[in-house]
């Protein structure tokens, strides 16, 4: 394998009944860098990190994750790889301590009672190290998950959404915490929907549908995706957005506050139609950058559009 | 650290279930309320050997050979005359309607034919829908006749006698039961219980981690099937161990049932068959998605296994083709095993059959169940 791949997979497909809900996904991250993978819900991002760390076998593909094939070595797999899943999947009938020593027992870290006395004390909950974990907010509950997962001295991370239903602040904690623990060498790959996580990503891998449909940079991604996008400003917007909706080269109307955005990938007839109904409206038009966010409702629907 | 063992991740895997089973309150008490409690309801309630059932009596004269014979029908205990001077259609609306156990008919020229050292004849009609009810009852019937007759008929000795060796008991029964006492139901029931509580709880303990997510976890740590498996089956087999003392302890003290056998003969049989309900039990955790199934799935398996097992219903007593299905449940040679060591005192040989069969099923079912377990999520 080539030594700067910590994960390397080409093909991977995983139907069930029939429907590929992960179809031909290939798939390189870097070591040391924090990949993003983005989509909507039920675009297969679950699936997909699952075949990547053994907990499925994929029906067509191959690949290695650090450098041991994803359909045979499962078990060597598992143990330099931390997961942590989307839903929080640590007993939350047993205390804080008690999963520690759970995890610290399965993976044989010796002595298990100072690498647990170490991460209590890492996640700053040695006080509170004999609460039941059932009983921790999600906030905490997410930072004891990935404390849990990290235990064993991963090479790779694997955290399948794993800022769902955290406030900013823990979130925005969270990330700090990824990117030290990328700075000391970790790979992450990060699956969510947040267009300002993404932006946190070296470098981010969209799939929708199954398939995956942009990556790269997200300067990479919002170039590639060749939109155009102008903004309008005025009072009567709602008017403006009525009258933008179908219009010739208009792709998404948005209204942001005060603004409209309107996106499009044909950019002449999509600045003749703003220009129009600008007019028309009495608002101003003037020209935006594309966000992320705007890319990635574009790609949405090209799926859906293909799907059918 | 071996391939496919360490001591060490099944201690964690061990210490983690037996936290979860103290912590979840309800079920620990279940776990020792429900022998306790079930053993002294079923052993008190369940009697397959009842006195005092009413009856009904049609006797058109009432001379006194025939009231010497009603007596000593009362003094068994047996029969409790409700209705004792019914008319023959009276009688036949109380059995029908379930009012009375039995009908004894005792008929005009019962009296004469006694006396003359004829063959005097009564009718006992019992009501078999619970075949258990009339077989103590019916037993007695031929030793109280005769002996009844044999005392009313005194002096006039030749004749009675003559009769008495001659009386004949028509009884209609339409069973022929073994004769369960209490003391067979009491060892039965331990093996009841343990099948009960065993496979319940051991079938949701896999799947509740399914439920509630955590499997996907565990599976993505290095753990492997067979210490996941033993992990889950051994503290059971502890649970399972403190049932068995619980219930033979109270057998001895609430119910005084004989032990004949030898005792660590019995403990290895109990051993052997709740290693089969506990691994059966996660047999059925790896088919089952939700606890509900595993529930569904448990009763399934539950029900047939009690009323074919030879528990509820005499083993030998049922048609062929049922006996050969009983032979599939675990509970049917755990009965044969503990009613031979407990009441016959039989030794090893005496018990190598049953005790081979349960061996069978602990080797079958964890082979199945450890390919069947899902080592991943597919």
């Amino acid at each position: 394998m080539n030594g700067e791949a910590a994960i390397e997979v080409r093909g991977l497909t995983k139907r069930y009944g029939g429907r590929a809900v992960v179809d031909d996904v290939s798939l390189t991250v870097r070591k040391g860098e924090i990949a993003g993978f983005l989509g909507p819900n039920g675009s297969g991002k679950t699936t997909t990190i699952r075949l990547m760390c053994g907990l499925l076998t994929p029906d067509a593909g191959e690949g290695h994750v650090l450098g041991h094939d994803i359909r045979r070595a499962g078990r060597a797999i598992k143990r330099e790889v931390g997961y942590m899943t989307q839903r929080f999947s640590f007993y939350e009938d047993l205390t804080i301590e008690e999963n520690l020593n759970f995890v610290a027992g399965l993976y044989g870290l010796r002595p298990a009672r100072k690498h647990v006395a170490d991460t209590l004390a890492g996640l700053g909950l040695t006080a509170r190290r004999h609460q039941l974990a059932g009983a921790l907010s999600g906030g905490w509950k997410q930072r004891l998950a990935l404390a849990a997962c990290i235990m064993h001295a991963p090479k790779l991370l694997m955290l399948d959404e794993p800022t769902a239903g955290v406030d900013p602040k823990a979130r925005r904690e969270f990330w700090d915490e990824i990117h030290r623990l990328a700075a000391d060498g970790l790979t992450v790959l990060v699956s969510t929907h947040y267009m300002d996580e993404a932006e946190r990503c070296h470098r981010i891998n969209y799939i929708s549908a199954g398939r995956l449909v942009a990556k790269g940079t997200v300067a990479e991604v919002v170039r590639d995706a060749g939109l155009t996008t102008v903004v309008l400003e005025g009072e009567a917007l709602a008017e403006a957005a009525r009258r933008l909706r179908g219009a010739d080269g208009v792709d998404q109307v948005a209204p942001f506050g005060a603004t409209l955005h309107v996106v499009g990938r044909d950019g002449a007839s999509l600045r003749a139609s703003a220009e129009r109904v600008a007019a028309e409206t009495g608002s101003r038009m003037s020209a935006a950058e594309t966000s992320l966010e705007d890319v990635f409702i574009q790609l949405m629907g090209d799926a859906k559009d293909t799907g059918r | 650290m071996s391939r496919y063992f360490s001591l060490g991740r099944l201690i964690a895997l061990l210490a983690k279930e037996v936290i979860q089973m103290r912590r979840d309150r309800i079920t620990f008490a279940m776990m020792l309320g429900i022998p306790l409690i079930q053993l002294v309801l079923f052993g008190f309630a369940i009697n397959s050997d009842p006195k005092g059932l009413p009856a009904a009596l049609v006797a058109p004269t009432q001379d006194r050979y025939t009231r010497a014979m009603v007596t000593a029908l009362e003094l068994t205990g047996y029969y409790r005359f409700t209705h004792p001077a019914a008319s023959a259609a009276e009688a036949e609306a109380l059995i029908t309607r379930g009012d009375v156990a039995f009908v004894v008919t005792v008929p005009s020229d019962f009296g004469r034919r006694v006396a003359r050292g004829d063959h005097p004849q009564i009718l006992i009609e019992a009501d078999a829908t619970d075949p258990s009810v009339a077989s103590g009852a019916i037993s007695t019937l031929g030793t109280v006749a005769a002996e009844a007759l044999l005392r009313e008929s005194g002096g006039e000795a030749a004749a009675a006698e003559a009769s008495a060796a001659g009386i004949e008991v028509v009884v209609h029964e339409r069973y022929n039961p073994e004769g369960i006492t209490q003391y067979n139901i009491v060892p039965g029931l331990l093996g009841v219980i343990l099948q009960m509580t065993m496979v319940m709880m051991t079938s949701m303990a896999l799947t509740r981690e399914i439920e509630r997510g955590t499997m996907e976890n565990l599976l993505s740590m290095p753990a492997t099937p067979l210490e996941i498996m033993l992990g889950k089956v051994l503290p059971y087999l502890g649970v399972g161990a403190v049932q068995v003392t619980v219930v033979l302890v109270a057998a001895k003290l609430i119910f005084d049932v004989p032990f004949v056998g030898a005792l660590p003969l019995l403990l290895l049989g109990v051993f052997v068959f709740v290693a089969a309900l506990v691994i059966l039990g996660y047999l059925i955790s790896t088919a089952s998605r939700t606890q509900m199934q595993a529930m569904q799935l448990t009763f399934f398996f539950f029900l047939p296994s009690l009323l074919l097992s030879g528990f509820m219903f005499p083993y030998r007593g049922m048609p062929e083709w049922a006996q050969v299905l009983g032979e599939i449940f675990p509970l049917t040679h755990f009965l044969r095993l503990i009613r031979a060591v407990m009441l016959k005192g039989a030794d090893h040989a005496g018990v190598a059959q049953p005790m081979a069969a349960l061996v069978l099923f602990v080797l079958g079912l964890s082979a199945l169940a450890l390919m069947r377990f899902r080592r991943t999520l597919d």
